[in-house]
């Protein structure tokens, strides 16, 4: 299978991010809309899908009852003048409900405490597959800034056919309708009064060009940002219902083990404790945290398991159980062009070297939670979660029941970093719930997080290079076991190339994590392109340069080199630099590392890291800068020394004394660049800049030690130099 | 088993019928619901759930009821004067210096009895006494910001 690509259209979607289409189509009956909202205007957002549909029957100034199926997004203005937008996405700390609430209000001409943003309901938002692989901006940001532009334009034709002028003549500003010539004025709340208007539209009317945007642009705080530092805000493990229980589930002594006896007499013992026994699964709910956990220990089983791999085997136990060309999961992606061995067979410099990336954790701060309450035959369950659509059809499917009847609530949560895609505790807590015939909730403790959540993917990478003496790369082979297709295509200028992912046998549960597998194939690709530069004692950056037509990149790597000071001599012993760089999800980013070696203890440190990022158009820049900075520390930790320790289907080091994550002390400086490319549509930012930063530190690793380090985690007890 | 009858938390006191076993942090959160204070690994290594006890910061998540029922205790519920916020939790709003935010509260508390102890200290002095807090989201430039930023203003207002 090979296909053509190029670097501004995604490839493949990434593997553990595939989703089947929704089964639900949101269908609402436009009066009952008004009746739930009260009267004023509703502008709907329509997708492409839908288009048809739409053109069909109900277009501008729909008075049908049916509003169309495929909804985006909505918006509503009320008789008061409030805003209320409805979206499916979530908040998890990427600060969305800022940039989405500046989006509208800047197409809306209303204040941002004016608006009130509605997020991932189940019942009261349109579906959404979910809030990851930084589509909220380039997707959702522009959706609303449609909605919102129609609500305005919708304001001043109500406004002209009131006064019988010329709609050019009226301005909208601060939330009213003003006409030019007369100087007349109306607010909106004064023009939706008594009004039940609908407004559909597809999603590519004109908008506002960036260069004329006015609240969007500029830095804005995070919105209801004084309840996260007065402890108002409830995220999802401090929601409360009166009557609640909790829950506590019996783990499995491993991994895949399965019960064989159990005895739960002196649980139910307990006063309050209703314990239940389904399967495998055995959960108790009680009236404290305490009394389940007292109960859940009191409960005798054995469990029959059997013996599995540990991360000493890991890498070689991948490659062995890899698939080509199918397996476990059937889309394996594979890309040719020339011919790579006609290109190694010619070439003056032959290269080939192995990676490896270790599993990491994604360490949300709130662990998992979910609160749920049945209601006859209805199920709503309040839980931290990315995909809060995706929980509900888990859910309808674990507990045999249509979706209709389970909603999901997602309130801004202690974030995700694509590890709370799935709804472990909304199942626990709703089966727990059933048998109680009381509300209950769930909180995993942190070693349930690290055990029974699903880590980033580990990965082995193998790549060939094939070079002229000039330092032209004229040949690419490179492949990926098991860690996924994301970030894999190379930006550099090969003639002759052959490039697969092989998906394989994890022995851990594995999934989504923040830019995924995007970090091992940078890692891979930026290193070599080092050890590649270095046999023909080529500079780095020349050398990425030589190889390099894409303009957006070039200009990343040499904004950062600049800032960097990339040409500047050694001050001391054990200074190192290096760079890492490339693109994906439509953001280009390049990371210059600073590192000092300390050859006596072995101790590394990271002093600097220099980021140069051009992610088109900036919609918050203080957001941007914040996400920035966010993906540079985090992704820190996985370069140095985050890695998952397992061994016989158990984690040996789950909890954060054993498992390291960076700290304070760890943060380097942090100096970046951003790029406003006001011509060049917004794309997310969220995940790309983390891509650059594990082969920057590599490179410098080397350049401080003269050691080269091909596997993630670089130096999780320091470096050793004999 | 011993219980714990009452407990003075923000000036307050509240009736509480808890084992002394029980860990402070449950008590706040289940019983007294100021669920402001936050749980992260329930064994004194992230300080989500920082709050001051006798002025003091500690873990509240590894603290026994029972060895603070005599002393005032002091949550993120309890810091701000009617709407007037405190110093920190102000410059915290003014620097962004958060994403998620559940790690704010903790931060905000060991910050504040940092303060309280000494106003004077340097960046790297505070960037010292904040190691036990983990914000995973990696804000914690930001969060040296704030926290210099609230020195100086309680510096000024002393004076």
């Amino acid at each position: 299978m090979s296909r053509d690509f190029n670097l501004e259209t995604p490839l493949e979607p990434e593997r553990y991010e595939l989703f089947a289409p929704p089964a639900y189509h949101f269908d609402v009956d436009r009066r009952e809309f008004f009746r739930f909202l009260g009267a004023g205007v509703l502008i709907v957002c329509v997708l492409k899908d839908a288009r048809a549909l739409q053109e069909s029957g109900a277009t501008q100034g729909a008075t049908g009852s049916s509003l169309p199926k495929e909804i985006g997004a909505w918006l509503h203005i009320g008789e008061n003048g409030s805003v209320t937008v409805y979206t499916g996405k979530v908040e998890v700390g990427q600060n969305i409900r800022t940039s989405l609430t500046q989006a509208v209000a800047e197409e809306l001409h209303v204040p941002v405490s004016a608006i009130q943003m509605v997020m991932g309901d189940t019942k009261l938002t349109p579906y959404d597959r979910g809030t990851f692989g930084s589509r909220t901006t380039p997707e959702m940001n522009l959706q609303l800034r449609k909605v919102a532009s129609a609500a305005r334009d919708t304001l001043i034709v109500l406004a002209a056919t009131q006064w019988q002028v010329d709609r050019r003549r009226l301005i909208a500003a601060e939330g009213k309708i003003t006409d030019s010539q007369s100087k007349r004025t109306v607010e909106y709340a004064a023009l939706v009064k008594g009004k039940q208007l609908t407004e559909t539209l597809p999603v590519d009317d004109p908008l506002i060009p960036a260069a004329q945007w006015t609240v969007a642009g500029q830095p804005l705080p995070k919105v209801e940002g004084r309840d996260f530092v007065t402890g108002k805000h409830r995220y999802p493990c401090d929601q409360k219902l009166p009557e609640m229980l909790h829950g506590k589930v019996l783990r499995p002594s491993s991994f895949g083990a399965t019960l064989s006896s159990l005895d739960t007499q002196d649980a139910e013992k307990i006063s309050g404790v209703v314990v239940v026994h389904d399967g495998n699964f055995v959960g108790v709910a009680a009236p404290s945290a305490e009394i389940a956990s007292r109960a859940i220990s009191a409960i005798r089983a054995e469990w029959k398991f059997q013996p599995q791999i540990s991360n000493k085997e890991l890498f070689d136990y991948l490659k062995k159980n890899s698939a080509e060309g199918g397996g476990p999961l059937d889309s394996p992606f594979r890309y040719e062009k020339g011919s790579i061995e006609k290109a190694l067979a010619s070439a003056d410099h032959r290269l080939q070297q192995t990676y490896t990336t270790n599993y990491i954790a994604h360490c949300p701060l709130e662990p998992r939670a979910a609160l749920a309450q049945w209601s006859g035959d209805d199920l709503t369950v309040w839980t931290g979660t990315q995909r809060p659509f995706g929980v509900r059809t888990e859910l309808a499917a674990a507990f045999h029941m249509p979706e209709e009847r389970v909603r999901v609530l997602m309130p801004d949560m202690g974030s995700g970093y694509g590890g709370k895609h799935t709804g472990e505790t909304a199942i626990e807590a709703g089966r727990l719930a059933r048998a109680a015939k009381r509300p209950v909730k769930i909180m995993w403790t942190r070693e349930e997080e690290f055990t029974w959540a699903y880590f980033r993917p580990a990965a082995v990478l193998d790549i060939s290079g094939a070079m002229n003496k000039d330092g032209k790369i004229t040949g690419w082979e490179f492949h990926n076991y098991n860690s996924g297709a994301a970030g894999i295509p190379t930006f550099y200028d090969i003639e002759n190339q052959r490039i697969e992912f092989r998906p394989a046998n994890s022995p851990l549960r594995q999934g989504s994590y923040r830019a995924l597998a995007a970090t091992a194939n940078h890692f891979a690709r930026e290193s070599f392109m080092d050890e590649l530069a270095l046999l023909v004692k080529m500079d780095p950056l020349e050398f990425r340069l030589k190889n390099l037509k894409n303009e957006r990149l070039r200009t990343v790597f040499q904004t950062a080199a600049k800032k960097f000071g990339w040409e500047r001599a050694k001050t001391s012993a054990g200074q190192g630099f290096g760079m890492g760089g490339g693109f994906e999800k439509g953001g280009n980013v390049a990371t210059f590392a600073e590192v000092s070696f300390d050859r006596k203890s072995g101790e590394v440190k990271v002093v600097r890291l220099v980021t140069a990022f051009e992610c088109g158009a900036i919609v918050n820049p203080d957001g941007l800068r914040n996400q920035l900075e966010g993906a540079n520390i985090m992704a820190l930790g996985g370069a140095l020394f985050e890695a998952i320790e397992f061994e016989n289907g158990q984690i040996r080091n789950g909890r954060f004394s054993d498992y390291r994550l960076p700290r304070f002390s760890d943060v380097p400086v942090l100096e970046t660049v951003m790029i406003d490319r006001k011509d060049i549509p917004s794309a997310g930012a969220g995940e790309s800049s983390l891509v650059g930063v594990a082969p920057a530190i590599a490179n410098a690793i080397f350049d401080a030690s003269g050691v080269r380090l091909r596997s993630l985690p670089l130096v999780p007890d320091g470096l050793r130099v004999a | 088993m011993a219980t714990v009858r009452q407990l003075s938390v923000n000036g307050r006191v509240y009736n509480t019928d808890a084992d002394s076993d029980t860990s402070l942090l449950f008590v706040l959160r289940d019983h007294l619901d100021l669920t402001g204070s936050k749980y992260g690994c329930g064994e004194g290594q992230c300080g989500a759930c920082t709050v001051l006890i006798d002025g003091k910061s500690r873990r509240s998540c590894i603290t026994r009821v029972g060895d603070v029922a005599q002393m005032q205790i002091t949550t993120i519920e309890g810091l701000a004067q009617g709407d007037h916020l405190h110093p920190v939790q102000q410059a915290f709003l003014d620097e962004g210096a958060m994403q998620c935010a559940y790690c704010t509260s903790g931060m905000i508390m060991t910050a504040v009895a940092l303060l309280n102890a000494r106003r004077d200290s340097s960046a790297a002095e505070i960037a010292r006494s904040m190691e036990g807090n983990i914000c995973r989201c990696g804000t914690q430039p930001r969060i040296l910001l704030a926290i210099q930023r609230a020195a100086k203003t309680m510096n000024d207002s002393k004076q």
